[in-house]
């Protein structure tokens, strides 16, 4: 337990002062890794803890990021008032669109996000009034909390560095909590969980909403690292790469989305530079992950550590 | 004082099929009532409409006097309902401490808390190693359910309806698959239940379900056949028909 915190302190100060050492572009590029971490690590709730694949996850990144541009570029109002309302508004869409969802399970709840973020989708590339459309959301800024510059890049790498820390500890919590070990039992047994006195039904829209919310969080810094917005993030290929990075890196666990997110972000902006078809080398790294490590990286690292220098894995 | 379990008139199709046909049951408090018929003959289907897992027809079923039919099957386990499945149904990479733990949480309060964690030296961890203890399986309790033996598996179920401290007990089948050994102990384990906790069991070992019951239920096609303390319907002609002369 001991050690286990002095690992995690340590992570975080070599995070901390890793900016020092790099330029711009790798320090934005490690915003972006910390942004993709809180998504997939929210989309992993579902996936990962639920056993409820969602297709449709980037809507609430999307709808988040949406409504923060949309208020300012509309209304020019604040970020301290943009914000908490992209917040609630996304998880109050979650809310709606989790109730719908889990009407069903399994496949059909997978065709029902999907269904849903199609249409969220339609209305970014359509409804060119309120979305603009295509040419999407510009001219936008960061936020100045107390003061602090987040133009500033390291500025900005701290600012998500502090939210993911802290979005990854609620996570955490939630997940080793009583309520956690109720998800995983309605994932494994949910005939059983029922039996056993459980509502089902709620536990998993709870989770939904929960996923929901932290999706509007990782919208939020999206925002914030792009200025800029397009309907494309909140397309199917967007949703799907979350999910990518949760079956890569480890569905349910803590450390599996962080790994996906590394490894695809990384993929999609830096081997994407001197490898032309990255998309490619994406899919044999895929086929080579469900091969070798069916669980993940994280859990198959473990097992390899654990076969190569033994003890616990 | 009201019956633990009363179940009337209950009716339920599967399409053309008739799976329950008027059936009636009564069990008074602590009793021990046996429900025997041929495969097909709606055993279980009878069980899953008493937990809310199946919606009859029609017909009524009350625990302790107050009316279930409209109930999920997760309010009616907060009413002192258990039971056990035919078809082993743990949590298989989870260990045996924590299949118990989820158990007892599923009536307590703190399954809505979000935030504190659940860790292996709770109070929780303590009371699911007792109740392991009762049925035997104390050493094992933080093995996986995977890597125990079948009829180990079989005593956890029980272990698991147990944790809830029920008032009603349903065991689907509870000595399936076990070999002469484990029944034997398995048996044990069932007869020493408190007699504070009605049972309804559906067993097919006659030598240990006769010398379980009290009052027994024979059931084929759907309809009770003989209802009755357990030698009228031993004795029974029609239930030698149906079942006893196979």
């Amino acid at each position: 337990m001991m050690k286990q915190s002095l690992i995690y302190v340590g992570l975080i100060l070599v995070l901390m002062i890793l900016p020092i050492f790099f330029g711009e572009y790798y320090v934005n590029l490690g915003s972006q890794i910390m942004i993709a971490a809180i998504f997939a690590a929210s989309l992993n709730l579902l996936v990962g803890y639920g056993g409820l694949t969602s297709l449709g996850h980037a809507t609430y990144l999307g709808l988040s990021a949406y409504a923060s541009a949309w208020l300012f570029s509309r209304y020019g109002m604040s970020h301290a008032y943009t914000a908490p309302i992209a917040l609630i508004f996304t998880t109050f869409v979650g809310a709606i669109f989790g109730w719908i969802s889990l009407r069903a399970s399994g496949l059909s709840f997978l065709m029902l996000t999907l269904a849903l973020s199609q249409i969220i989708w339609g209305i970014g590339y359509r409804w060119v009034d309120l979305t603009n459309g295509d040419n999407g959301i510009s001219g936008l800024t960061r936020p100045t909390p107390f003061g602090i510059n987040l133009e500033n890049s390291n500025n900005f790498y701290w600012f998500c560095l502090l939210i993911t820390i802290l979005c990854l500890f609620f996570i955490a919590r939630v997940v080793n909590s009583p309520f956690g070990a109720s998800l995983k039992g309605t994932r494994d047994q949910d005939k059983r969980m029922s039996a056993l006195g459980y509502n089902v039904w709620k536990i998993r829209w709870i989770t939904f909403v929960l996923a929901s919310f932290f999706g509007a969080v990782s919208g939020l810094l999206y925002i914030y690292l792009n200025k800029y917005i397009h309907p494309s993030v909140i397309s199917i290929t967007s949703s799907a790469e979350a999910l990518l990075c949760v079956i890569a890196g480890g569905a349910g666990t803590l450390a599996g989305p962080i790994l996906g997110s590394i490894l695809i972000v990384l993929l999609k902006n830096y081997v994407s530079g001197f490898v032309e078809r990255w998309n490619m080398l994406l899919g044999i790294i895929f086929l080579f992950i469900v091969i070798f490590m069916p669980a993940g990286m994280g859990p198959g690292f473990s097992q390899i550590k654990k076969r190569w220098f033994g003890g616990k894995p | 004082m009201s019956l633990a379990l009363h179940v009337k008139d209950l009716k339920k199709s599967f399409g053309g099929i008739a799976v329950t046909q008027n059936v009636s049951l009564e069990v008074a408090p602590g009793e021990r009532r046996l429900i025997i018929g041929p495969n097909g003959a709606g055993k279980t289907t009878l069980f899953a409409q008493i937990t809310g897992d199946l919606k009859p027809d029609s017909g009524s079923v009350s625990i302790f006097g107050k009316e279930v039919i409209q109930l999920p099957v997760h309010a009616r386990a907060h009413m002192g309902m258990s039971r056990t499945y035919q078809i082993i149904t743990l949590f298989k990479k989870d260990t045996l401490a924590h299949n118990v733990v989820l158990s007892l949480l599923g009536i307590h309060q703190r399954k809505r808390n979000l935030f504190n964690p659940l860790l292996s030296n709770d109070v929780l961890y303590d009371q699911a190693i007792e109740f392991l203890d009762s049925v035997g399986l104390k050493n094992q309790a933080f093995r996986n359910v995977s890597e125990i033996s079948y009829g180990e598996q079989r005593r956890v179920e029980i272990a698991l309806a147990l944790a809830q401290n029920p008032k009603l007990l349903l065991l689907d089948e509870p000595l399936a698959g076990l070999s002469q050994d484990e029944r034997v102990m398995v048996s044990d384990l069932i007869n020493n239940i408190s007699r504070e906790v009605a049972i309804v069991m559906i067993e097919h070992d006659m030598e240990m379900a006769l010398a379980f019951a009290e009052k027994i239920l024979v059931l084929q096609y759907g309809k009770v056949i003989v209802d009755g303390d357990r030698d009228s319907v031993v004795n029974d002609p029609k239930t030698q028909e149906v079942y006893l002369g196979h």
